[in-house]
Order: C-alpha cells, then structure tokens, then sequence
C-alpha cells in the first residue's frame, strides 16, 4: 500500500531534475542509458531515499489491508498495528499493547532520523563539499 | 568545415539560417534573442530542425530529406554551455573524465595534463563544482568538453555569465585554445570586443536570419549600428 507514496517520490524528484544537466551529458558522448545511470539517477537519490523511508513507514503501520486480504496470524502476517489491535481487544493486554507501542515510536523514530542523514549526506554530495 | 542550413519554428520566433564556416573560430554574432544559441544547439543536437541539413567535414549529422539525425551523443561536437552545467555530484576531476569515460576512449595522461595546465585547473581536481567561483566554473567546463576530443567545439557565450575581471581572466585561455588546442571553434556571442579578437570568420545573425558573413570587420558595421 506504500508503493504508490514511493513511487511518486521518485518520479517527482525525477522531474525536479534540471534537464540541461541531461543534455550536457549528451554533448560529451554519453547515451540516454548512461545520462540516466551517471547523472539523473545520482541526483534523484535524496527523494528516492525519501519515497523508501515513506513507504516502509507506511508498511510498517499497515492494518487495514493486512486484516483484509491476509488476516491476522501471530508470526505470519501480523503487523505491528494489527498486534496491538490484537491486545487492546483482549482483557489483559493494555501492558502489552502498551509495550508495543513504544517498539513502534522507537521504530518510526529511528527511520525518521536515518532518513534525515541520509538525505543529508546525499544533499552535500550534490551541493559541494 | 561546417555547412549549415536550417529551419526551424520556435513558437512566435523562427529560426531560418544558412551558411558554410571554414575551421578556425567561426563567430556567430548577434543581438540577444537573435536565435544564435537555437543554431548551437541544432548543430550540436539538442533541438531538431524542422528542415535542413548540418554537414561537419563532410560528415552529414542531419539531414531531413534522407532522413537522418544523429543523437548528439555521437556527433563528437564538445559544448561549452553559457552557465557552466558541471555535473554537481561529481568532483571537477570526474566532471573532466565523464567525457572521455562515456565515449570508451583510453586515458591520455599527456593529453589530460596539457589541457589541464592551460586552463590552469590542477588545484581544483579535487573540488566540487558547488565549491567554484564562476570563472573556475567556466574553465572546467570548457576542459571537460575538450577532453572528450570533440571534432568541432562549440561555446555559447562562454564569458556571458562573467563579471568584466573575470572575462579578463579567462579571455587568454580562449585565445590559447584557437592557438594551442587547434579545435575548430563556433563561438557564440553579442560582445564585438571579445570577438574581433577571437574569430576568423564572423557570422552576423539578426532575428533568426544570417546577415553577412566574413572577417571580423562585420564587427565594425554592428558597433557603429549600436
């Protein structure tokens, strides 16, 4: 369900790509497949970071089409969404909910800052030293 | 030698231009907004003609009665751009070397250090083009498309985006380069002062059309009009 967060990060940072930059790389020799590999896909990296980043978050917090299309089976096909929707329906289960809840904000915590340096690092790679 | 004979709508602006250049520095000159740099880029490929035929040394890039259009990736003509347009992920060195790296030519370490010299680069090698003033910029770029060994160099207003003590600067490694690197040249620009200096052969391009072509005294006739 993220696919389509991924995919449209990509294309746009696809598109924000200044074109002259394609048609310098033509100039010196370099066929369509080359000005993609050496200069189009180098420069849309920071935004494809971005789109995984999105899209595992997303993955990460799917609950309703997991419970849809492949039901919620402990150690199959449960994410962590359906599990502490699993715990909050039952009596005792508000501590371990509790607990997982925690594991998700660490989760999500985690990626965002990971996805901030790597867009950085990506972000000075293209922009100087 | 370069034969040109083009045309081509651009919107409101056409762009019907003809003439044969003779190697050396072939000047097109003109008023901004006059279609000089739409003939650059026909030549070098990025715009197609709508008719016409570009021939270099007898070798026909586009021709649209056989019809035939070579991608600019094969046409060998190096461009310098107005603005620079170094690749910014990559180090100045690797900006020099993609030319030669796309084209699957060996490395010629003689060749390289003789280009870089003139230009006077060597410090930069190392630097990202974000790092560069906009002389250092323009010097690069104007190594990068010799080291791909084009046949024919173009350079749209290669000082254009210079302030006047920076044009000083790189003027001479222009003029080194008509006498050192033998490159045929199309030099593009409005600047009659830059030119009388530079050209062999002038072209004078008004609103999409060529109006005289020969010695740079052509330079004069537009000096005084001015």
């Amino acid at each position: 369900m993220g696919f389509p967060l991924l995919v449209r990060a990509i294309r746009l940072s696809i598109e924000a790509i200044d074109r002259k930059l394609e048609d310098a790389a033509a100039t010196l020799g370099a066929n369509r497949g080359f000005v993609f590999l050496t200069v189009t896909l180098p420069l849309a990296l920071p935004g494809i970071i971005a789109g995984m980043v999105l899209c595992f978050a997303k993955a990460l917090g799917e609950f309703g089409a997991t419970i849809t299309f492949v039901s919620n089976i402990p150690g199959e096909t449960q994410t962590l969404s359906a599990a502490i929707y699993t715990y909050t329906q039952s009596p005792n289960g508000d501590a371990a909910a509790g607990r997982l809840v925690i594991v998700a904000i660490v989760i999500s915590l985690i990626a965002l800052i990971a996805s901030e340096w790597l867009a950085r690092r990506a972000g000075t790679r293209l922009h100087g030293e | 030698m370069l034969v040109v004979d083009v045309e081509k709508r651009l919107g409101e602006f056409a762009v019907a231009a003809k003439f044969e250049a003779a190697d050396g520095v072939t000047a097109l000159f003109g008023p901004s907004g006059s279609g000089k740099t739409s003939i650059v880029n026909m030549i070098a490929g990025l715009i197609r003609p709508d008719r016409g035929r570009i021939s270099y040394g007898g070798r026909i890039v586009f021709d649209s009665g056989a019809p035939h259009d070579e991608p600019p990736h094969r046409r060998r003509f190096g461009y310098v751009f107005q603005d620079g347009r170094l690749f910014p992920h990559m180090t100045v060195a690797r900006n020099l070397d993609y030319g030669r790296r796309m084209r699957g030519l060996a490395r010629d370490e003689a060749e390289h250090k003789r280009i870089v010299d003139m230009l006077d680069i060597g410090d930069l090698l190392a630097r990202r083009p974000g790092k560069l003033s906009g002389g250092e910029r323009q010097r690069v770029a104007i190594g990068r498309a010799l080291l791909m060994k084009p046949d024919l160099l173009l350079l749209d207003e290669p000082l254009a985006s210079l302030d006047a003590a920076r044009k000083r600067d790189i003027f001479p490694y222009l003029l080194r380069l008509r006498d050192e690197a033998a490159v045929p040249m199309v030099y593009v620009s409005h600047h009659p002062g830059e030119l009388r200096r530079i050209a062999t052969t002038v072209v004078r391009i008004d609103a999409g059309r060529v109006t005289g072509i020969g010695g740079t005294e052509l330079l004069e006739v537009e000096e005084d009009a001015l």
